[in-house]
């Protein structure tokens, strides 16, 4: 899945940049988050020249054009200009060198301006880009933002995923994305989950159809993207199955690199399972703030049995000093036998 | 209805992982199965019931099955005290 792309456009949009030149360009493709910063380029060496990437220009590069002879400057810059370049970006408010802007017209390639440094205008478009093409996988499930913590319902189909999910919005959390869960890998530890746009608001219940959350419980019901923290993976309940009885479990489920913590319920009529999948939200919340109930429980209880075992031994002990005694007692006075 | 004693002769006296095998085994038969200590008598279907209990080292237990299959339940119940360690 990385045939997708990003038009010059959108990256215009959402990153603050100005057009120097080609307006009527920007419906370019991007393909790639890795941004090139042609240096030695400039000097005519183009072995590795990697032109399908963003091609940003700096004070330092700027600076080393303006010394070129025009003729050599306009050469190498036709050289950049390759049909899959996407476009130039000069940073810092500099201005682009003519040269430049007269090699672009060819292969019709937009020019672009920041007012920001080198650098944070490089992260701004990598974190931009990396976001937004990313590899995607799509996760067969509902996704609810509760208490602010993105909880991905998985489970066979027909067990009841959606309908938790009216119950969950019914009770003031937020839905992210119905049945298809995109999920892309920000960094090594954040997935972030979302709707594929066709799907944004909806959701599906058997018997009704169709729905639109944002129409029927409004704006605050429903959520773009977010991180998901937690799965619960719903089980039809089985008699023989041994559930997770005390929360020590410590399942993960691994999607792309990053481990997520997984509880498995299973379902069985009379079981709220909104209810539960808000407890199990904010049990995870409560250990992830630094409380371990099951740890303090166990704590308490190895408190418990270590009184009790020494009221055991105690109880025996003092039992036989009490027959010892008696024995004693009957071995000086004979007449208290009987 | 059949019972049984136990004698706990575990040092860490029955915590949260024998507790939760003892519960699992018990939960398989449809015999109402009971742990009882000290006067207080708990289902052994119930996990926060048993531990509850604190039962440790030395103690003296008695596990009762009511039911179809009452035989069974015991039997499997101290078969599994014997494997964790719980009593001989």
């Amino acid at each position: 899945m990385t045939n997708h792309s990003v038009s010059v456009a959108e990256l215009v949009k959402n990153t603050n940049l100005n057009v120097y030149y080609g307006k009527e360009y920007l419906d370019r493709l991007i393909t790639t988050s890795d941004i090139s910063r042609p240096g030695l380029e400039l000097t005519g060496y183009f072995n590795y020249y990697p032109a399908n990437r963003i091609q940003l220009l700096g004070i330092t590069e700027t600076s080393y054009a303006k010394g070129m002879a025009n003729g050599q400057l306009f050469h190498v810059m036709e050289h950049m200009c390759q049909p899959e370049t996407p476009a130039f970006v000069i940073s810092t408010k500099l201005r682009p060198p003519k040269e430049l802007i007269r090699a672009v017209k060819t292969e019709k390639i937009p020019v672009l301006g920041s007012e920001l440094t080198t650098s944070r205008i490089l992260s701004n478009m990598t974190n931009y880009l990396e976001g937004k093409l990313a590899e995607r996988k799509s996760i067969h499930g509902v996704l609810v933002d509760i208490y602010g913590l993105g909880v991905l319902i998985t489970g066979d189909s027909g067990i009841g995923k959606s309908e938790t999910a009216l119950e969950l919005i019914k009770r003031g959390h937020r839905l992210i994305a119905d049945d298809r869960v995109e999920v892309y890998q920000q960094d090594e530890h954040t997935l972030i989950g979302q709707a594929p746009q066709i799907l944004r608001n909806l959701l599906e219940i058997r018997g009704i159809g169709i729905i639109d959350v944002m129409n029927l419980f409004g704006a605050g019901a429903v959520r773009g993207k977010t991180k998901v923290d937690l799965i619960i993976h719903l089980v039809n309940w089985s008699k023989d199955a041994p559930y997770d009885r005390l929360g020590n479990g410590n399942v993960y489920k691994k999607i792309f690199d990053v481990k997520v913590d997984q509880n498995t319920i299973p379902v069985k009529t009379g079981r709220n399972l909104a209810v539960l999948i808000e407890s199990a939200a904010m049990n995870y919340r409560t250990r992830k703030m630094g409380y371990d109930v099951t740890a303090t429980f166990n704590n308490n209880l190895q408190k418990l049995i270590q009184a009790n075992s020494k009221d055991a031994s105690y109880n025996t002990s003092k039992q036989k000093q009490i027959l010892r005694n008696n024995k004693k007692a009957i071995q000086k006075n004979p007449h208290l036998k009987g | 209805m059949v019972k049984r004693q136990f004698k706990i002769i575990s040092e860490a006296g029955i915590h949260a992982r024998p507790a939760t095998l003892l519960v699992q085994t018990a939960t398989k038969y449809n015999s109402k199965v009971t742990l009882e200590y000290q006067g207080k008598s708990v289902d052994l279907k119930s996990i926060m019931g048993v531990m509850s209990l604190g039962v440790g080292h030395n103690a003296k237990i008695v596990i009762n099955a009511n039911g179809d299959d009452e035989k069974d339940a015991l039997n499997a119940v101290s078969e599994t005290m014997e494997k964790e360690g719980l009593s001989k």
